[in-house]
């Protein structure tokens, strides 16, 4: 790649820092130059979170259908998966998931969803809004 | 250590750290291509059957950790590094290191990474930064992929460094506790080590998904999946293989610009031109695979949908096995000295 044919476009990585790419100055040997993005990485970029969208708005769905608990909305949309959630609330892989179950998730206790809370960054009664 | 640290900017974060502590420890030589290729960073692996974040799981680097072994194995540069089961230990541990004026490199995750934009918080738990002083509850820290130093408070960083799932850090830290000046001759050596496990690596893994086999079986499976997965899978499966090889934290072209770049440095090290020939070969991969990034950005977004368009992207895949399976075979039958 060439030093002129970098791309310069504007994305997510604009107001933390340009990055540094390796490429070749006009002697023909390697130099580095700050670039501030490339559309085709953000194109990739925006697909994998409209992906992460899907899953949220299913989730929602699921939950208001009551065929899921809220643990599981949440779990979702901070795009974590069963061993992660599990492996942050220190709680056993299957109890976490009978967690997502309306009828069980209803007999918790104030404890566990106090640490469910903490994982996900909101308050324990904060837990059943699905937003 | 804190008032005349100066911050130094790298295209990875693994090579950077990895450049900044070895300059720091007297190895001034160090630049950010000279950590990889000494490292053997290069590789490529694309594991069947297994999806990461629901897409294929491809790597176009070795395992997370590994550069920094390797190069310090190789310059005879003794490391510490530690892990730890409690996050007060693990905190502990850095301020007594801070204290002795030491710089500490840790591995983290970028899910609650503060100055991350919030775009790029994934559970991606390989990230590497500095961590070069404490003022007052607030640790210094030199980010090697951002243009400028940063700061975490003491809870944040205990959070990041105890991030859960894939690769979980487990509060790893580690630092150079002795090194002994190296002659020009060592550095040589080092290179030649470097470049010969990289084209064992690349050459002669056994099985077809490794190395610039690992191409083909790619270019083999791209073909199939319009059939296969209908075309938005297919298109979300590009988009992690674009991911991979072009975000932040590869210097472009899934790192083949940072080989070549490798490449000429330890030309003027061995003395030998045919490496720059060789060189040159890495830069033309490297384009070919940022020209495919946008004819699958092209699939992902919908502007092209036909098997064509699949079969051009897997063709090409096929010159750039073509083109790298050639560089390394001239690689290995250069036998530098």
């Amino acid at each position: 790649m060439k030093k002129e044919d970098i791309p310069q476009d504007s994305g997510p990585l604009e107001y933390m820092t340009p990055e540094l790419c390796y490429v070749k100055n006009s002697n023909g040997s390697y130099d580095t130059v700050k670039s501030t993005g490339w559309k085709v990485k953000n194109e990739a970029l925006s697909d994998a979170w409209e992906r992460v969208h899907d899953r949220v708005e299913n989730a929602r769905n699921a939950v208001e259908m009551g065929l899921k608990s809220p643990i599981y909305f949440h779990m979702e949309k901070n795009i974590m998966n069963i061993s992660i959630l599990s492996s942050y609330v220190k709680i056993n892989r299957l109890r976490v998931w009978l967690h997502m179950r309306p009828s069980v998730y209803k007999k918790l206790s104030a404890r566990l969803l106090f640490r469910y809370a903490k994982v996900f960054n909101v308050k324990p009664e904060e837990l059943n809004i699905l937003k | 250590m804190k008032d005349n640290f100066t911050h130094l900017q790298a295209a990875h974060c693994e090579n950077g750290v990895i450049t900044k502590l070895l300059r720091l420890a007297g190895h001034d030589y160090m630049t950010e291509p000279l950590a990889f290729g000494i490292g053997s960073g290069l590789f490529y692996l694309h594991i069947p059957f297994f999806k990461f974040n629901g897409g294929p799981a491809i790597t176009f680097r070795t395992a997370p950790g590994s550069i920094f072994k390797r190069t310090c194995k190789s310059l005879r540069i003794e490391i510490a590094s530690k892990r730890f089961r409690s996050e007060q230990n693990a905190e502990e541990y850095l301020d007594f290191l801070l204290s002795q004026n030491h710089v500490v490199g840790c591995q983290v995750g970028v899910f609650n990474l503060k100055y991350f934009p919030p775009e790029y918080r994934f559970h991606f738990n390989a990230h590497n930064l500095i961590v070069y002083g404490k003022a007052d509850n607030t640790y210094l820290i030199s980010d090697p992929i951002m243009d400028r130093v940063t700061t975490l408070s003491s809870e944040e960083l205990n959070k990041v460094r105890f991030a859960k799932g894939f690769l979980a850090p487990r509060g790893h830290l580690y630092y150079v506790t002795k090194t002994i000046p190296v002659s020009e001759e060592l550095i040589r050596k080092a290179i030649i080590k470097g470049i010969k496990r990289t084209t064992s690596d690349m050459l002669h893994i056994p099985g077809n998904v490794g190395g610039v086999r690992g191409i083909l079986y790619t270019s083999r499976q791209v073909r199939k999946w319009r059939e296969k997965l209908g075309v938005r899978t297919t298109g979300h499966y590009l988009g992690q293989i674009i991911r991979m090889q072009e975000e932040i934290g590869t210097g472009g072209g899934g790192f083949r610009f940072i080989y070549a770049a490798f490449l000429e440095e330890a030309s003027k090290y061995c003395k030998n031109d045919e490496l720059l020939k060789i060189s040159d070969m890495f830069t033309q991969s490297g384009d070919l695979w940022r020209e495919n990034a946008v004819n699958m950005a092209g699939i992902l977004r919908g502007r092209s949908t036909e098997q064509s368009d699949f079969d051009h992207i897997a063709d090409i895949l096929i010159e750039i096995h073509q083109i790298e399976k050639k560089a390394f075979t001239d690689l290995s039958n250069l036998r530098l000295k």
